[in-house]
């Protein structure tokens, strides 16, 4: 219960100074925007080429963002060192990566749902009608992202270079996720969609596999 | 307002030893405290003062030794205040949200009149709702101590606790300081230099290159720690 409560104080403090500051939302959308356009007249794309590697790009443009969202989720508690006092008043660390994954999920999530009409409308793609899906496919997929990223985001911190590790630890970590999304996604924007609950799974099983890890293990990672 | 009663907390440091990489932090340090002292350390810059401190908080693993609480505390896990050199406020909350939500991940009790009280005390009741990061110093300093406080804490660990602040905020810290060793805190703290909060302690370490070079209670050697401690 404690877990619960304190990891929704730290939520809250996380919502909070963002709103308050819109540092990490502005850069990721406008980037995110930037690639999409940038995409968008690179390929010149026609509706069925749209189809194929039209949810690649979108993908490879959240991945992209999200590596630029999570580098500052614990280079910010190192300003102050208010990590340490976290760690102090917190029984159980997991409840800080468990705030931290939600805030990550929740901006990631937001930037994307952002996006997507602008996706589709640079496309020219059309999948509303499986907009709960696609939700789904967006919320697993972001949740694999921020529970990834925010444990490496951790190790990375404390390391000299860390804003090359992170970016290069990250990346290959969410190739899988990055393929299952796409696949998922692919199927959703047919003109007679499918949809691929084997990606759906596989997802669930990802993020489920790396809560788990960082219930674990997260402690150590925090330990200077 | 006195600070509640707290229990009394007592530490052992056995054959502790820190590296980091081939940097020895400290070596080998053995060193008892009582529960109920306050124990003030000093030492030059690097002669493991910070890295004791951070020990004793359970922030930093020893790499060899071990640190035992004493087994009489009634806390399976003491409560620890903290002030290190970084102020471990958020600077984008303001004074009272910072204490605000320190005290709720610390489940402490009737939390808003608490801060309040801590504000007052400390001197930023008038700027409660400004940002941190728009304070001074000295102002950030105190609501850094007003943080470390908000638990009433058995175990208090101050790394420089004056740094910042003005004569007026020295002197209410020490007065604080003397009503918690009171109480029954445990005090361990660095310091450079004898000083007012330095006359709180009971007993005085040196540190020198991380093992223990002078340990003794108040008396004639007494200030002889912090004057041969170079600072």
């Amino acid at each position: 219960m404690a877990l619960l409560s304190n990891a929704a104080a730290l939520l809250g403090k996380e919502v909070r100074t963002e709103f308050r500051s819109r540092e990490l939302l502005s850069t990721t959308i406008v980037f995110v925007l930037i690639v999409v356009v940038l995409f968008s007249f690179t390929f010149d794309p026609t509706t069925g080429e749209s189809r194929r590697f039209g949810p690649g790009l979108l993908w490879l443009a959240f991945l992209f963002a999200a590596s630029l969202m999570l580098q500052p989720c614990f280079l910010r508690e190192q300003t102050n060192d208010t990590l340490s006092a976290l760690r102090l008043a917190v029984g159980d660390p997991f409840a800080i990566f468990l705030a931290k994954i939600g805030a990550n999920t929740f901006f990631l999530l937001l930037t994307e749902i952002l996006m997507l009409p602008v996706f589709a409308a640079m496309f020219n793609v059309s999948f509303w009608a499986e907009l709960p899906l696609v939700l789904l496919t967006l919320l697993l997929g972001s949740l694999g992202i921020a529970t990834a990223g925010t444990a490496v985001a951790s190790i990375s911190t404390q390391a000299r270079m860390r804003e090359l590790l992170l970016p290069l630890l990250l990346l290959p970590l969410l190739a899988p996720i990055l393929i299952a999304s796409t696949e998922v996604t692919v199927g959703l924007m047919q003109p007679d969609p499918v949809m691929q609950w084997k990606g759906i799974g596989f997802l669930a099983v990802f993020d489920v596999v790396f809560l788990t890890a960082l219930w674990l293990f997260g402690e150590y990672l925090l330990e200077e | 307002m006195a600070p509640a009663a707290a229990n009394s907390i007592g530490l052992r440091f056995e054959k502790v030893e820190k590296r980091y990489g081939a940097v020895y932090a400290l070596r080998n340090l053995t060193l008892a405290i009582a529960p109920r002292e306050c124990v003030a350390l000093a030492g030059r810059n690097g002669s493991g003062k910070t890295t004791l401190l951070r020990i004793a908080s359970r922030l930093t693993r020893p790499t060899r030794g071990t640190l035992e609480f004493s087994e009489n505390s009634k806390e399976k896990t003491p409560s620890v205040g903290f002030v290190a050199h970084a102020t471990m406020v958020y600077d984008e909350l303001s004074a009272e949200e910072n204490l605000l939500f320190f005290a709720k991940l610390l489940q402490i009790p009737n939390r808003k009149e608490r801060v309040a009280e801590l504000l007052r005390e400390v001197g930023l009741a008038e700027r409660r709702d400004s940002l941190v990061r728009t304070f001074s110093r000295g102002m950030r300093q105190r609501a850094a101590i007003a943080r470390a406080l908000l638990a009433n804490p058995s175990l208090l660990l101050l790394d420089e606790p004056a740094t910042g602040l003005d004569p007026e905020a020295t002197s209410w810290l020490t007065e604080h300081l003397r009503k918690l060793r009171d109480a029954g805190c445990t005090i361990l703290m660095s310091l450079h230099g004898d000083s007012e909060v330095a006359r709180l302690a009971t007993r005085a370490v040196r540190l020198e290159a991380g093992s223990v070079a002078a340990d003794t209670h108040s008396g004639a050697t007494f200030q002889s720690v912090f004057l041969f401690s170079g600072n």
